[in-house]
């Protein structure tokens, strides 16, 4: 059963980016790139990493896809022409893959594994606590000042995202919702009592 | 016979496809009746009669609906991307529905007891924006197209808060799974331990928030229909528009079914000396969808601007800030320690 999941998520996560690449609409690149997220959320269901499974799916699915198809949805690339232009360029784009795979090809073929780190990597948390205490432990006990610049890296990079691209437009008309709010009926409207068959 | 059930993988298949529709058909059919019911609050509000020609008092009328979307014909725009047309309503009404394989109703009664089930369902509704999304993109016309942009921001916007309250709840309660978080909320003083005292403000922002999340009057916008005629629905017809509507109501009940887990002590009895069973789960979510059902009557539609105002710049902080609180109280047991339940 453990198996036919694995192969059912491996070869949607496999077909979803193979689709993503040879799509020709861009909106079914990014639908096909979520199915690809979906999918390898169900691997890391099966590895008993339920905890990263959720977050791929909240943080990844649910938040960055959306904005990405919003973007992807309202900008108007011709893809066509696009195409030829890389056309141009296939040369050299075949050569860096055929270096990238040779590369990976003498990695794998050197890699050896310690007979012990397979038993650390079946169990890589003490049995009694669960695997989302176990990350909050190691997050927030072990590494907390790790953690703490890393989120502050974050904040400084979306800090300087929003003062790259503010601007104080002047030709806007903005909307004072609390002066709205605050304002009186009385003065606002005449209420005006009209007699029948007479108007105003 | 019950080796068969629990070893076999046939009888396992078998065993979780019954515990299935023993959800489903139940939900399903109550669904019918509670939109019977939000038609008829929502007439008696206004002082009308509401539905009352099929059946007794009406009650059937949603079944007639029913009957009437499916057999009409389905039509798809010409200029529509077919497969993403007609996916869209699919994924909005199967993401509203499994989100409740982790909702317990009772002691047990849960289809699926996994320990990050409040996180399940919170990814399950963050995936619903896609039906949303596909449906007015694949239209290919304008007011779906605005709809669908709209509603992206919308509920973007209010997960955030909805996150951040469920993140309360959670520092609480020290698990997230609902059966832990129900049985945080249980004591000798039966109601005076659910979380609602405790959390009150957030169980009004997250009562606002499930309105905005599941696109409910005040916060309709992605269909508006003195603007953008029915927003991403326009160019939908027959099963496909039955879709997006079950879809749309299921996940209405879901919220109903948090806002009791979460705040109102799920299948608690209210009173010590009455056994707690599924009985008040029901009631409990009745009362809530009465709330919904109400609101939807009595106020007006938001403006744009005043939805994302709410939502970035009241709910964001003042939810933030009550996660600061909630972990301080939490951590050094303030106030005789009741926002701290965790299981000794």
């Amino acid at each position: 059963m453990m198996v036919f999941a694995f192969y059912l998520f491996a070869i949607s996560v496999i077909a979803g980016g193979l689709f993503t690449v040879i799509s020709r609409n861009p909106v079914h690149s990014v639908l096909w790139l979520i199915l690809s997220f979906l999918s390898s959320a169900g691997l890391f269901v099966l590895l008993g990493a339920e905890f990263v499974a959720m977050l791929l799916i909240i943080v990844y699915v649910g938040a960055v896809a959306v904005l990405f198809l919003f973007v992807v949805m309202m900008l108007d690339v011709d893809f066509a022409e696009l195409k030829a232009e890389m056309a141009k360029y296939m040369p050299l784009a075949l050569l860096i893959g055929l270096v990238i795979l040779m590369q990976f090809v003498m990695a794998f073929g050197a890699w050896e594994t310690n007979a012990a780190a397979e038993g650390l990597r079946t169990q890589a948390i003490s049995g009694d606590v669960q695997n989302t205490a176990a990350l909050g432990l190691v997050l927030y006990d072990d590494y907390f000042l790790l953690f703490q610049l890393a989120g502050l890296i974050l904040l400084v990079a979306m800090i300087g995202a929003i003062v790259l691209t503010l601007r104080h437009r002047v030709d806007l008309k903005r909307q004072n919702v609390v002066a709205q709010m605050m304002r009186d009926p009385a003065k606002a409207m005449d209420l005006i009592d009209v007699k029948p068959g007479q108007g105003l | 016979m019950v080796e068969f059930f629990t070893q076999t993988g046939l009888g396992i298949g078998l065993l979780i496809t019954g515990q299935v529709l023993l959800i489903m058909l139940p939900l399903l059919l109550c669904l019918a009746f509670l939109m019977y019911a939000d038609r008829k609050i929502w007439a008696a509000v206004q002082m009308r009669r509401g539905p009352n020609v099929v059946g007794v008092f009406g009650l059937l009328q949603s079944f007639a609906d029913l009957l009437k979307y499916v057999v009409k014909e389905v039509v798809i725009p010409a200029g529509a991307d077919r497969a993403v047309f007609l996916l869209a309503p699919m994924i909005s009404l199967v993401m509203a529905l499994i989100a409740w394989a982790v909702i317990p109703f009772n002691e047990g009664w849960v289809l699926s007891d996994i320990n990050v089930a409040i996180l399940y369902v919170f990814a399950i509704s963050s995936l619903e924006v896609y039906g949303v999304i596909m449906g007015g993109w694949a239209s290919n016309s304008k007011y779906p197209f605005l709809g669908s942009l709209r509603s992206a921001a919308q509920m973007i916007s209010y997960e955030v808060s909805i996150g951040l309250i469920i993140i309360g709840v959670i520092i609480s309660t020290g698990s997230m799974n609902f059966t832990g978080i129900v049985h945080a909320q249980s004591g000798d003083w039966g109601i005076l331990h659910w979380y609602f005292l405790p959390h009150f403000p957030m169980l009004i922002l997250f009562f606002i928030s499930a309105l905005a999340e599941t696109n409910r009057p005040p916060f309709d916008l992605p269909e508006a229909e003195s603007e953008l005629v029915a927003g991403y629905q326009v160019e939908y017809s027959s099963t496909p528009f039955l879709l997006f509507m079950i879809g749309e109501l299921v996940a209405v009940v879901l919220m109903c079914a948090l806002v009791s887990l979460l705040f109102f002590g799920g299948w608690l009895s209210p009173v010590p000396f009455l056994p707690d069973g599924f009985f008040w789960m029901f009631i409990k979510m009745l009362f809530v969808f009465f709330c919904f059902s109400m609101v939807k009557a009595i106020t007006p539609r938001y403006r744009y601007d005043q939805l994302m105002r709410l939502g970035w710049k009241v709910f964001l902080p003042f939810s933030l800030f009550w996660v600061v609180f909630v972990a301080f109280a939490a951590k050094f047991e303030w106030f005789w320690g009741i926002y701290a339940r965790w299981p000794m």
